[in-house]
Protein backbone atom coordinates (compact mmCIF):
# COMPACT_ATOMS: atom_id res chain seq x y z
CA UNK A 1 0.00 0.00 0.00
CA UNK A 2 1.93 3.11 -1.05
CA UNK A 3 1.36 6.52 -0.06
CA UNK A 4 -1.84 8.30 -1.11
CA UNK A 5 -2.67 11.39 -2.06
CA UNK A 6 -5.19 12.76 0.54
CA UNK A 7 -9.04 13.46 -0.15
CA UNK A 8 -7.91 17.16 -1.25
CA UNK A 9 -6.72 15.89 -4.59
CA UNK A 10 -10.06 15.38 -6.32
CA UNK A 11 -9.88 17.04 -9.61
CA UNK A 12 -8.44 13.56 -10.86
CA UNK A 13 -11.45 10.82 -11.47
CA UNK A 14 -12.79 9.15 -8.12
CA UNK A 15 -11.73 6.18 -7.13
CA UNK A 16 -15.42 4.73 -7.41
CA UNK A 17 -18.18 6.44 -9.85
CA UNK A 18 -22.27 4.89 -9.50
CA UNK A 19 -24.38 6.25 -12.12
CA UNK A 20 -27.70 6.25 -11.58
CA UNK A 21 -28.29 2.52 -10.87
CA UNK A 22 -31.57 0.68 -10.84
CA UNK A 23 -31.77 -2.62 -8.77
CA UNK A 24 -34.11 -5.37 -8.76
CA UNK A 25 -34.60 -8.59 -7.11
CA UNK A 26 -36.07 -11.56 -8.08
CA UNK A 27 -37.16 -9.69 -11.28
CA UNK A 28 -39.83 -7.74 -9.61
CA UNK A 29 -38.95 -6.07 -6.16
CA UNK A 30 -37.10 -2.26 -7.52
CA UNK A 31 -34.89 -1.30 -4.30
CA UNK A 32 -32.87 1.29 -6.02
CA UNK A 33 -34.31 3.71 -8.05
CA UNK A 34 -31.25 5.05 -9.40
CA UNK A 35 -28.49 6.19 -7.17
CA UNK A 36 -25.12 8.22 -7.89
CA UNK A 37 -22.51 8.61 -5.99
CA UNK A 38 -18.81 9.01 -6.00
CA UNK A 39 -15.90 8.23 -4.17
CA UNK A 40 -12.41 9.49 -4.12
CA UNK A 41 -9.55 8.13 -3.97
CA UNK A 42 -8.50 8.60 -0.10
CA UNK A 43 -11.95 9.49 1.00
CA UNK A 44 -14.20 8.21 3.36
CA UNK A 45 -17.73 8.79 2.36
CA UNK A 46 -21.05 7.93 4.46
CA UNK A 47 -24.25 6.58 2.90
CA UNK A 48 -26.76 7.68 5.42
CA UNK A 49 -30.81 6.21 5.99
CA UNK A 50 -33.35 4.13 7.90
CA UNK A 51 -33.61 0.76 7.43
CA UNK A 52 -35.10 0.05 3.74
CA UNK A 53 -33.45 2.89 2.24
CA UNK A 54 -31.00 1.04 0.10
CA UNK A 55 -27.77 1.08 1.69
CA UNK A 56 -27.01 -2.47 1.80
CA UNK A 57 -28.35 -2.93 -1.56
CA UNK A 58 -25.97 -0.60 -2.87
CA UNK A 59 -23.08 -1.51 -1.54
CA UNK A 60 -23.86 -5.03 -2.69
CA UNK A 61 -24.45 -3.93 -6.63
CA UNK A 62 -20.55 -2.32 -6.14
CA UNK A 63 -18.80 -5.74 -4.63
CA UNK A 64 -21.37 -7.39 -6.84
CA UNK A 65 -22.38 -10.20 -3.95
CA UNK A 66 -26.25 -9.32 -5.43
CA UNK A 67 -26.43 -12.23 -7.72
CA UNK A 68 -26.36 -14.79 -4.43
CA UNK A 69 -29.29 -12.86 -3.45
CA UNK A 70 -30.53 -12.89 -7.30
CA UNK A 71 -30.45 -9.30 -7.26
CA UNK A 72 -29.80 -7.25 -10.60
CA UNK A 73 -28.33 -3.85 -11.66
CA UNK A 74 -30.84 -3.11 -14.66
CA UNK A 75 -29.83 0.16 -14.96
CA UNK A 76 -27.32 2.45 -15.30
CA UNK A 77 -23.38 1.94 -14.34
CA UNK A 78 -20.81 1.53 -11.62
CA UNK A 79 -17.23 2.49 -13.11
CA UNK A 80 -14.15 1.59 -10.68
CA UNK A 81 -10.56 3.21 -11.11
CA UNK A 82 -11.51 4.18 -14.74
CA UNK A 83 -12.82 0.43 -15.85
CA UNK A 84 -16.57 -0.72 -15.79
CA UNK A 85 -17.02 -3.17 -13.27
CA UNK A 86 -20.64 -3.87 -12.52
CA UNK A 87 -20.16 -7.38 -14.92
CA UNK A 88 -17.34 -8.54 -12.60
CA UNK A 89 -17.84 -11.41 -9.84
CA UNK A 90 -16.84 -10.60 -6.78
CA UNK A 91 -13.52 -12.21 -6.10
CA UNK A 92 -12.35 -10.52 -9.50
CA UNK A 93 -13.64 -6.71 -7.40
CA UNK A 94 -11.37 -7.95 -4.71
CA UNK A 95 -8.77 -8.70 -6.44
CA UNK A 96 -8.71 -5.09 -8.53
CA UNK A 97 -8.77 -3.80 -4.59
CA UNK A 98 -12.62 -3.81 -4.00
CA UNK A 99 -13.63 -5.57 -0.97
CA UNK A 100 -17.17 -5.30 1.16
CA UNK A 101 -17.60 -6.13 5.05
CA UNK A 102 -20.66 -7.49 5.58
CA UNK A 103 -23.20 -6.35 8.10
CA UNK A 104 -23.54 -9.12 10.78
CA UNK A 105 -20.22 -9.47 11.07
CA UNK A 106 -19.93 -12.79 9.26
CA UNK A 107 -16.90 -14.28 10.85
CA UNK A 108 -15.74 -18.49 9.91
CA UNK A 109 -16.75 -19.47 13.32
CA UNK A 110 -14.98 -22.55 13.72
CA UNK A 111 -11.90 -21.00 12.26
CA UNK A 112 -9.63 -18.93 14.53
CA UNK A 113 -9.28 -15.51 14.66
CA UNK A 114 -5.69 -15.99 12.53
CA UNK A 115 -7.69 -18.15 10.55
CA UNK A 116 -10.02 -16.14 9.66
CA UNK A 117 -7.16 -13.14 8.75
CA UNK A 118 -5.66 -15.56 6.47
CA UNK A 119 -9.12 -16.14 4.73
CA UNK A 120 -8.47 -13.13 3.74
CA UNK A 121 -5.55 -12.90 1.95
CA UNK A 122 -6.99 -15.60 -0.42
CA UNK A 123 -6.91 -13.92 -3.58
CA UNK A 124 -3.60 -13.15 -3.28
CA UNK A 125 -0.52 -14.12 -5.21
CA UNK A 126 2.49 -12.60 -4.00
CA UNK A 127 3.62 -15.11 -1.22
CA UNK A 128 3.36 -16.13 2.02
CA UNK A 129 5.90 -13.96 3.78
CA UNK A 130 4.28 -10.78 2.30
CA UNK A 131 1.03 -12.06 4.02
CA UNK A 132 2.74 -12.59 6.76
CA UNK A 133 4.05 -9.24 7.32
CA UNK A 134 0.75 -7.98 6.75
CA UNK A 135 -0.86 -10.14 9.28
CA UNK A 136 1.63 -8.45 11.69
CA UNK A 137 0.72 -4.93 10.50
CA UNK A 138 -3.02 -5.95 11.03
CA UNK A 139 -2.73 -6.57 14.61
CA UNK A 140 -0.70 -3.77 15.37
CA UNK A 141 -3.80 -1.85 14.36
CA UNK A 142 -6.42 -4.31 16.37
CA UNK A 143 -4.15 -5.13 19.25
CA UNK A 144 -7.60 -6.96 20.66
CA UNK A 145 -6.95 -9.68 18.00
CA UNK A 146 -3.52 -10.37 18.90
CA UNK A 147 -4.72 -11.25 22.30
CA UNK A 148 -7.65 -13.44 20.75
CA UNK A 149 -5.33 -15.02 17.67
CA UNK A 150 -5.89 -18.67 18.79
CA UNK A 151 -9.37 -18.03 19.58
CA UNK A 152 -12.01 -19.86 17.83
CA UNK A 153 -14.01 -16.97 16.31
CA UNK A 154 -17.39 -17.88 17.04
CA UNK A 155 -16.40 -17.62 20.95
CA UNK A 156 -15.69 -13.89 20.52
CA UNK A 157 -17.20 -10.71 21.34
CA UNK A 158 -19.29 -8.68 18.96
CA UNK A 159 -16.69 -6.13 18.43
CA UNK A 160 -13.59 -8.50 18.44
CA UNK A 161 -15.58 -10.37 15.35
CA UNK A 162 -16.43 -6.97 13.75
CA UNK A 163 -12.90 -6.49 13.99
CA UNK A 164 -11.73 -9.45 12.89
CA UNK A 165 -14.09 -8.93 9.47
CA UNK A 166 -12.70 -5.07 9.11
CA UNK A 167 -9.00 -7.11 9.55
CA UNK A 168 -9.85 -9.89 7.54
CA UNK A 169 -10.80 -7.40 4.38
CA UNK A 170 -7.65 -5.58 4.84
CA UNK A 171 -5.68 -9.23 4.39
CA UNK A 172 -6.63 -8.62 1.05
CA UNK A 173 -4.80 -5.33 0.47
CA UNK A 174 -7.55 -3.30 -0.86
CA UNK A 175 -7.85 -0.03 -2.49
CA UNK A 176 -11.45 0.26 -0.69
CA UNK A 177 -13.55 -0.92 1.31
CA UNK A 178 -17.34 -1.43 1.97
CA UNK A 179 -18.18 -1.37 5.44
CA UNK A 180 -21.89 -2.11 6.37
CA UNK A 181 -22.78 -1.19 9.87
CA UNK A 182 -19.91 -1.82 11.77
CA UNK A 183 -21.38 -0.46 14.43
CA UNK A 184 -24.69 -2.59 14.72
CA UNK A 185 -25.22 -4.01 18.06
CA UNK A 186 -21.89 -2.32 19.60
CA UNK A 187 -21.62 -0.41 22.60
CA UNK A 188 -21.08 3.67 22.03
CA UNK A 189 -17.62 2.69 23.07
CA UNK A 190 -16.55 -0.09 21.25
CA UNK A 191 -18.31 1.90 18.36
CA UNK A 192 -15.84 4.72 18.85
CA UNK A 193 -13.26 2.49 18.58
CA UNK A 194 -13.48 1.06 15.74
CA UNK A 195 -14.15 4.12 13.70
CA UNK A 196 -11.39 5.39 15.32
CA UNK A 197 -9.36 2.46 13.27
CA UNK A 198 -10.78 2.86 10.59
CA UNK A 199 -9.78 6.61 9.64
CA UNK A 200 -6.31 5.14 11.14
CA UNK A 201 -6.63 2.97 7.74
CA UNK A 202 -8.00 5.50 5.77
CA UNK A 203 -4.53 7.81 6.42
CA UNK A 204 -1.92 5.50 6.94
CA UNK A 205 -2.91 2.56 4.66
CA UNK A 206 -4.74 4.82 1.81
CA UNK A 207 -7.89 2.72 2.14
CA UNK A 208 -10.95 4.77 0.56
CA UNK A 209 -13.64 4.27 2.65
CA UNK A 210 -17.84 3.45 1.06
CA UNK A 211 -19.73 3.27 5.00
CA UNK A 212 -23.55 2.84 5.15
CA UNK A 213 -24.49 3.69 8.75
CA UNK A 214 -27.51 4.26 10.38
CA UNK A 215 -25.71 5.83 12.82
CA UNK A 216 -26.19 9.26 11.34
CA UNK A 217 -24.27 11.29 13.94
CA UNK A 218 -21.34 9.12 14.63
CA UNK A 219 -20.86 8.42 10.45
CA UNK A 220 -20.87 12.71 9.79
CA UNK A 221 -18.14 12.56 12.54
CA UNK A 222 -15.52 10.47 10.95
CA UNK A 223 -16.59 10.92 7.06
CA UNK A 224 -15.53 13.49 4.51
CA UNK A 225 -19.01 13.59 2.19
CA UNK A 226 -22.14 11.62 3.33
CA UNK A 227 -25.32 10.54 0.43
CA UNK A 228 -28.84 10.42 2.50
CA UNK A 229 -30.71 7.55 0.78
CA UNK A 230 -34.83 7.31 0.92
CA UNK A 231 -36.67 4.64 -0.50
CA UNK A 232 -33.81 4.07 -3.15
CA UNK A 233 -33.31 7.32 -4.28
CA UNK A 234 -30.03 9.86 -3.08
CA UNK A 235 -32.43 12.54 -1.45
CA UNK A 236 -29.32 14.81 -0.33
CA UNK A 237 -25.86 15.07 -0.58
CA UNK A 238 -22.97 16.82 0.89
CA UNK A 239 -19.30 17.72 2.48
CA UNK A 240 -20.16 15.99 6.02
CA UNK A 241 -19.60 19.40 7.82
CA UNK A 242 -22.78 20.48 6.08
CA UNK A 243 -24.82 17.83 6.56
CA UNK A 244 -24.44 18.17 10.59
CA UNK A 245 -25.52 21.66 10.43
CA UNK A 246 -28.50 20.60 8.09
CA UNK A 247 -31.58 21.67 9.47
CA UNK A 248 -33.24 18.89 7.97
CA UNK A 249 -30.85 16.09 8.47
CA UNK A 250 -30.85 17.86 12.50
CA UNK A 251 -34.37 16.84 13.08
CA UNK A 252 -34.50 13.70 10.99
CA UNK A 253 -31.63 11.55 11.58
CA UNK A 254 -29.90 13.53 14.76
CA UNK A 255 -33.36 13.85 16.61
CA UNK A 256 -32.34 17.83 16.81
CA UNK A 257 -34.37 21.18 15.95
CA UNK A 258 -33.69 24.32 15.37
CA UNK A 259 -35.90 25.36 18.35
CA UNK A 260 -34.18 22.69 20.43
CA UNK A 261 -35.32 19.30 21.69
CA UNK A 262 -39.07 19.35 20.86
CA UNK A 263 -41.60 18.42 23.65
CA UNK A 264 -44.22 16.06 21.94
CA UNK A 265 -46.39 16.42 25.57
CA UNK A 266 -48.24 19.52 23.38
CA UNK A 267 -48.79 17.51 20.28
CA UNK A 268 -52.32 17.41 19.78
CA UNK A 269 -52.58 14.55 16.89
CA UNK A 270 -50.07 12.61 15.25
CA UNK A 271 -48.00 14.75 12.60
CA UNK A 272 -46.78 12.33 10.02
CA UNK A 273 -43.07 12.90 9.81
CA UNK A 274 -41.67 15.06 6.91
CA UNK A 275 -40.29 13.25 4.03
CA UNK A 276 -38.44 15.05 0.86
CA UNK A 277 -40.55 12.60 -1.45
CA UNK A 278 -43.59 13.15 -0.10
CA UNK B 1 -6.85 -64.49 23.41
CA UNK B 2 -5.88 -64.64 19.99
CA UNK B 3 -9.32 -65.46 18.71
CA UNK B 4 -10.75 -62.74 20.71
CA UNK B 5 -7.81 -60.48 19.07
CA UNK B 6 -8.29 -62.05 15.54
CA UNK B 7 -11.97 -60.80 15.82
CA UNK B 8 -11.13 -57.12 16.63
CA UNK B 9 -8.61 -57.06 14.37
CA UNK B 10 -10.90 -58.18 11.55
CA UNK B 11 -13.47 -55.60 12.86
CA UNK B 12 -10.47 -53.17 12.84
CA UNK B 13 -10.10 -54.02 9.39
CA UNK B 14 -13.71 -53.95 8.04
CA UNK B 15 -14.38 -50.67 9.72
CA UNK B 16 -11.22 -49.49 7.68
CA UNK B 17 -13.46 -49.96 4.25
CA UNK B 18 -16.49 -47.97 6.24
CA UNK B 19 -14.52 -45.63 7.06
CA UNK B 20 -13.17 -44.84 2.94
CA UNK B 21 -16.39 -44.24 1.74
CA UNK B 22 -17.30 -42.11 4.95
CA UNK B 23 -14.52 -39.79 3.45
CA UNK B 24 -16.35 -38.58 1.06
CA UNK B 25 -19.30 -37.65 2.56
CA UNK B 26 -17.13 -35.52 4.99
CA UNK B 27 -15.19 -33.74 2.31
CA UNK B 28 -18.52 -32.63 1.00
CA UNK B 29 -20.09 -32.18 3.77
CA UNK B 30 -17.45 -29.84 5.08
CA UNK B 31 -16.63 -27.69 2.94
CA UNK B 32 -20.14 -26.79 1.30
CA UNK B 33 -22.82 -28.28 4.08
CA UNK B 34 -24.43 -30.15 1.68
CA UNK B 35 -24.86 -34.11 2.94
CA UNK B 36 -24.14 -35.75 -0.62
CA UNK B 37 -26.53 -38.42 -1.58
CA UNK B 38 -24.67 -39.30 -4.15
CA UNK B 39 -21.74 -40.26 -2.31
CA UNK B 40 -22.86 -44.28 -2.81
CA UNK B 41 -23.48 -43.90 -6.57
CA UNK B 42 -20.14 -41.92 -7.34
CA UNK B 43 -18.33 -45.29 -5.76
CA UNK B 44 -20.56 -47.18 -8.05
CA UNK B 45 -19.55 -45.25 -11.08
CA UNK B 46 -15.66 -45.40 -10.35
CA UNK B 47 -15.63 -48.53 -9.82
CA UNK B 48 -17.47 -49.48 -12.70
CA UNK B 49 -15.41 -46.93 -14.80
CA UNK B 50 -12.80 -48.57 -13.55
CA UNK B 51 -12.94 -52.32 -13.52
CA UNK B 52 -14.29 -51.87 -17.28
CA UNK B 53 -11.13 -49.71 -18.25
CA UNK B 54 -8.80 -52.44 -16.99
CA UNK B 55 -9.95 -54.41 -19.90
CA UNK B 56 -8.53 -52.73 -22.03
CA UNK B 57 -5.60 -50.78 -20.94
CA UNK B 58 -3.13 -51.84 -17.78
CA UNK B 59 -4.09 -50.69 -14.13
CA UNK B 60 -1.42 -48.08 -13.96
CA UNK B 61 -3.45 -46.43 -16.63
CA UNK B 62 -6.50 -47.12 -15.79
CA UNK B 63 -6.24 -45.63 -12.74
CA UNK B 64 -5.42 -42.24 -13.73
CA UNK B 65 -7.86 -42.21 -16.28
CA UNK B 66 -10.76 -42.70 -13.98
CA UNK B 67 -9.55 -39.75 -11.88
CA UNK B 68 -9.38 -37.73 -14.74
CA UNK B 69 -13.25 -39.30 -15.28
CA UNK B 70 -13.95 -38.12 -11.68
CA UNK B 71 -12.84 -34.87 -12.47
CA UNK B 72 -14.79 -34.13 -15.25
CA UNK B 73 -17.79 -35.81 -13.57
CA UNK B 74 -17.00 -33.16 -10.78
CA UNK B 75 -16.69 -30.45 -12.87
CA UNK B 76 -20.23 -31.21 -14.85
CA UNK B 77 -22.23 -31.59 -11.42
CA UNK B 78 -20.70 -28.19 -10.94
CA UNK B 79 -21.98 -26.40 -14.09
CA UNK B 80 -25.14 -28.23 -14.81
CA UNK B 81 -26.45 -29.09 -11.07
CA UNK B 82 -24.69 -26.65 -7.78
CA UNK B 83 -24.17 -23.54 -9.91
CA UNK B 84 -28.10 -22.92 -10.84
CA UNK B 85 -28.60 -23.37 -7.33
CA UNK B 86 -26.36 -21.21 -5.35
CA UNK B 87 -27.19 -20.14 -2.08
CA UNK B 88 -30.12 -21.97 -1.78
CA UNK B 89 -31.10 -23.98 1.03
CA UNK B 90 -29.24 -26.67 2.57
CA UNK B 91 -32.52 -29.26 1.62
CA UNK B 92 -32.79 -28.22 -1.76
CA UNK B 93 -28.87 -29.16 -2.69
CA UNK B 94 -29.40 -32.29 -0.72
CA UNK B 95 -32.57 -33.05 -2.81
CA UNK B 96 -30.27 -32.11 -5.92
CA UNK B 97 -27.84 -35.35 -4.39
CA UNK B 98 -30.56 -37.30 -4.70
CA UNK B 99 -31.29 -37.01 -8.37
CA UNK B 100 -27.68 -37.00 -9.06
CA UNK B 101 -28.06 -40.77 -7.18
CA UNK B 102 -30.28 -42.12 -9.85
CA UNK B 103 -28.61 -40.24 -12.50
CA UNK B 104 -25.10 -41.69 -11.79
CA UNK B 105 -26.62 -45.36 -10.92
CA UNK B 106 -28.60 -45.61 -14.11
CA UNK B 107 -26.10 -43.69 -16.60
CA UNK B 108 -22.75 -45.85 -14.95
CA UNK B 109 -24.47 -48.87 -15.50
CA UNK B 110 -26.16 -48.14 -19.20
CA UNK B 111 -22.70 -47.41 -20.37
CA UNK B 112 -20.35 -50.16 -18.51
CA UNK B 113 -23.42 -52.50 -18.28
CA UNK B 114 -24.56 -54.13 -14.82
CA UNK B 115 -22.58 -57.71 -14.73
CA UNK B 116 -20.56 -58.21 -11.75
CA UNK B 117 -17.22 -57.71 -12.71
CA UNK B 118 -14.34 -58.87 -10.42
CA UNK B 119 -11.61 -56.56 -10.41
CA UNK B 120 -8.20 -57.77 -9.42
CA UNK B 121 -5.59 -56.22 -7.77
CA UNK B 122 -2.90 -58.49 -8.04
CA UNK B 123 -3.09 -58.78 -4.34
CA UNK B 124 -2.77 -62.42 -3.42
CA UNK B 125 -6.07 -63.69 -1.92
CA UNK B 126 -4.49 -66.27 0.34
CA UNK B 127 -4.68 -64.75 4.12
CA UNK B 128 -1.46 -64.12 5.80
CA UNK B 129 -0.68 -64.64 9.33
CA UNK B 130 0.69 -62.37 11.63
CA UNK B 131 2.10 -61.43 14.99
CA UNK B 132 3.61 -65.19 15.17
CA UNK B 133 5.59 -64.37 17.82
CA UNK B 134 3.19 -63.02 20.29
CA UNK B 135 0.30 -65.63 19.67
CA UNK B 136 0.45 -68.80 18.95
CA UNK B 137 -0.47 -69.80 15.16
CA UNK B 138 -0.93 -66.18 14.89
CA UNK B 139 -3.34 -63.82 13.58
CA UNK B 140 -5.14 -64.54 10.65
CA UNK B 141 -5.94 -61.86 8.28
CA UNK B 142 -6.36 -60.84 4.76
CA UNK B 143 -4.34 -59.31 2.96
CA UNK B 144 -6.85 -57.34 0.76
CA UNK B 145 -7.77 -55.59 4.06
CA UNK B 146 -4.71 -55.07 5.60
CA UNK B 147 -3.64 -52.72 1.52
CA UNK B 148 -6.94 -51.02 2.44
CA UNK B 149 -6.16 -49.75 5.77
CA UNK B 150 -2.93 -48.28 4.51
CA UNK B 151 -4.40 -47.05 2.14
CA UNK B 152 -6.86 -45.19 4.49
CA UNK B 153 -4.05 -44.20 6.11
CA UNK B 154 -2.15 -42.98 3.59
CA UNK B 155 -5.74 -40.58 2.32
CA UNK B 156 -6.47 -39.50 5.71
CA UNK B 157 -3.06 -38.11 5.88
CA UNK B 158 -3.19 -36.45 2.79
CA UNK B 159 -6.52 -35.08 3.55
CA UNK B 160 -6.00 -33.81 7.17
CA UNK B 161 -2.76 -32.11 5.57
CA UNK B 162 -4.81 -30.56 2.39
CA UNK B 163 -7.43 -28.72 5.09
CA UNK B 164 -4.97 -27.76 7.52
CA UNK B 165 -2.25 -26.58 5.93
CA UNK B 166 -3.30 -25.45 2.50
CA UNK B 167 -4.33 -22.33 1.15
CA UNK B 168 -7.34 -24.18 -0.18
CA UNK B 169 -7.81 -26.63 2.23
CA UNK B 170 -8.44 -23.04 4.46
CA UNK B 171 -11.03 -21.69 1.84
CA UNK B 172 -12.71 -24.70 1.93
CA UNK B 173 -12.92 -24.54 5.57
CA UNK B 174 -14.39 -20.86 5.49
CA UNK B 175 -16.57 -21.64 2.84
CA UNK B 176 -18.42 -24.21 4.81
CA UNK B 177 -18.87 -21.93 7.79
CA UNK B 178 -20.09 -19.24 5.89
CA UNK B 179 -20.65 -19.25 2.18
CA UNK B 180 -21.62 -15.20 1.82
CA UNK B 181 -18.86 -14.31 3.75
CA UNK B 182 -16.15 -16.01 1.49
CA UNK B 183 -17.77 -14.72 -0.90
CA UNK B 184 -17.12 -11.55 0.14
CA UNK B 185 -13.88 -11.86 0.65
CA UNK B 186 -13.20 -13.40 -2.94
CA UNK B 187 -12.92 -17.10 -2.87
CA UNK B 188 -14.85 -18.11 -5.67
CA UNK B 189 -17.86 -20.87 -4.34
CA UNK B 190 -17.67 -22.12 -8.03
CA UNK B 191 -14.00 -23.39 -7.65
CA UNK B 192 -14.28 -24.59 -4.48
CA UNK B 193 -17.01 -26.98 -5.44
CA UNK B 194 -15.33 -27.87 -8.49
CA UNK B 195 -12.03 -28.99 -5.91
CA UNK B 196 -14.27 -30.48 -3.33
CA UNK B 197 -16.58 -32.89 -5.90
CA UNK B 198 -13.18 -33.77 -7.88
CA UNK B 199 -11.22 -34.88 -4.09
CA UNK B 200 -14.71 -36.65 -3.00
CA UNK B 201 -14.95 -38.43 -6.45
CA UNK B 202 -11.25 -39.73 -6.29
CA UNK B 203 -11.86 -40.98 -2.66
CA UNK B 204 -14.73 -42.81 -3.92
CA UNK B 205 -12.54 -44.37 -6.57
CA UNK B 206 -10.26 -45.58 -4.08
CA UNK B 207 -13.17 -47.29 -1.56
CA UNK B 208 -14.96 -48.15 -5.28
CA UNK B 209 -11.67 -50.01 -5.86
CA UNK B 210 -11.25 -51.84 -2.60
CA UNK B 211 -14.89 -52.02 -1.92
CA UNK B 212 -15.08 -53.79 -6.01
CA UNK B 213 -11.53 -56.36 -5.37
CA UNK B 214 -13.56 -57.53 -1.87
CA UNK B 215 -16.80 -57.73 -3.27
CA UNK B 216 -16.65 -57.98 -7.11
CA UNK B 217 -18.24 -54.52 -8.81
CA UNK B 218 -21.74 -54.69 -8.80
CA UNK B 219 -24.42 -52.76 -7.62
CA UNK B 220 -24.67 -53.41 -4.08
CA UNK B 221 -21.22 -51.46 -3.50
CA UNK B 222 -23.57 -48.39 -3.94
CA UNK B 223 -25.63 -49.63 -1.13
CA UNK B 224 -22.40 -49.96 1.40
CA UNK B 225 -22.78 -46.01 1.31
CA UNK B 226 -25.65 -46.63 3.71
CA UNK B 227 -23.12 -48.31 6.43
CA UNK B 228 -21.20 -44.95 6.21
CA UNK B 229 -24.11 -42.97 7.71
CA UNK B 230 -23.63 -44.53 11.18
CA UNK B 231 -19.93 -43.84 10.86
CA UNK B 232 -20.39 -40.32 10.27
CA UNK B 233 -22.74 -39.84 12.67
CA UNK B 234 -20.19 -41.60 15.56
CA UNK B 235 -17.66 -39.75 14.29
CA UNK B 236 -18.74 -36.05 13.35
CA UNK B 237 -19.76 -34.99 9.94
CA UNK B 238 -17.14 -32.45 9.94
CA UNK B 239 -13.90 -34.35 11.11
CA UNK B 240 -11.91 -36.27 8.74
CA UNK B 241 -10.34 -38.42 11.63
CA UNK B 242 -13.51 -38.93 13.31
CA UNK B 243 -14.72 -40.80 9.87
CA UNK B 244 -11.56 -43.14 10.23
CA UNK B 245 -12.31 -43.57 13.96
CA UNK B 246 -15.96 -44.03 13.48
CA UNK B 247 -15.40 -46.48 11.01
CA UNK B 248 -12.96 -48.51 13.29
CA UNK B 249 -15.32 -48.12 16.53
CA UNK B 250 -18.26 -50.01 14.07
CA UNK B 251 -16.23 -52.43 12.50
CA UNK B 252 -14.75 -53.75 15.84
CA UNK B 253 -18.30 -53.14 17.27
CA UNK B 254 -20.08 -54.91 14.75
CA UNK B 255 -17.59 -58.38 14.99
CA UNK B 256 -17.39 -58.47 18.72
CA UNK B 257 -21.02 -57.87 19.18
CA UNK B 258 -21.81 -60.58 16.60
CA UNK B 259 -19.18 -63.24 18.11
CA UNK B 260 -19.83 -62.57 22.14
CA UNK B 261 -23.12 -61.48 21.91
CA UNK B 262 -25.10 -63.32 19.37
CA UNK B 263 -25.52 -66.30 20.59
CA UNK B 264 -27.50 -64.82 22.87
CA UNK B 265 -29.66 -62.89 21.14
CA UNK B 266 -29.77 -65.06 18.48
CA UNK B 267 -27.28 -63.70 15.61
CA UNK B 268 -27.91 -60.68 13.11
CA UNK B 269 -26.19 -58.43 15.53
CA UNK B 270 -23.95 -57.21 12.62
CA UNK B 271 -26.78 -55.89 10.48
CA UNK B 272 -28.31 -53.82 13.10
CA UNK B 273 -25.39 -52.87 15.81
CA UNK B 274 -24.17 -49.72 13.52
CA UNK B 275 -27.87 -48.01 13.84
CA UNK B 276 -28.33 -48.60 16.90
CA UNK B 277 -25.09 -47.08 18.39
CA UNK B 278 -25.83 -44.01 15.94
CA UNK B 279 -29.08 -43.47 17.62
CA UNK B 280 -27.68 -43.42 20.55
CA UNK B 281 -25.10 -40.99 19.51
CA UNK B 282 -28.12 -39.18 18.20
CA UNK B 283 -29.43 -38.78 21.43
CA UNK B 284 -26.49 -37.61 23.53
CA UNK B 285 -23.89 -36.48 21.18
CA UNK B 286 -25.22 -35.39 18.19
CA UNK B 287 -22.24 -33.27 16.76
CA UNK B 288 -20.65 -36.69 16.80
CA UNK B 289 -17.19 -37.49 18.34
CA UNK B 290 -15.13 -35.04 16.70
CA UNK B 291 -17.26 -33.41 14.97
CA UNK B 292 -17.10 -29.12 15.47
CA UNK B 293 -19.12 -28.15 17.90
CA UNK B 294 -22.69 -26.37 17.58
CA UNK B 295 -21.46 -22.40 18.91
CA UNK B 296 -24.05 -20.98 20.11
CA UNK B 297 -23.70 -17.21 21.61
CA UNK B 298 -26.27 -15.26 23.57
Amino acid sequence: MTAVPSAQTQAAAPLLRVNNIEVIYDHVILVLKGVSLEVPAGGIVALLGANGAGKTTTLKAVSNLLKAERGDVTKGSIEAMGERIDRLTASDLVRRGIIQVMEGRHCFGHLTVEENLLTGAFSRRDGRAAILADLERCYTYFPRLRERRKAQAGYTSGGEQQMTAIARALMSRPKMMLLDEPSMGLAPQLVEEIFEIVVQLNRKEGVSILLAEQNTNMALRYSHYGYILENGRVVMDGKAEDLRQNEDVKEFYLGLSASGRKSYREVKHYKRRKRWLA
Amino acid sequence: MAFFFEVVLGGLLAGVLYSLVALGFVLIFKASGVFNFAQGAMVLFAALTLVRLTEWVPFWLAFPITCAVMIVLAFIIERIVLRPLVNQEGIILFMATLGIAFFLEGFGQTIWGSDIYTLNLGIPKDPAFIMEWLFDGGLLVDKLDLFAAAVAGALVVALALFFQKTRIGLALRAVADDHQAAQSIGVPLNYIWLVVWSAAGIVALVAGMVWGAKLGVQFSIALVALKALPVLILGGFTSVPGAIIGGLIIGMGEKISEVYLGPVFGGGIENWFAYMLALIFLLFRPQGLFGDRIIERV
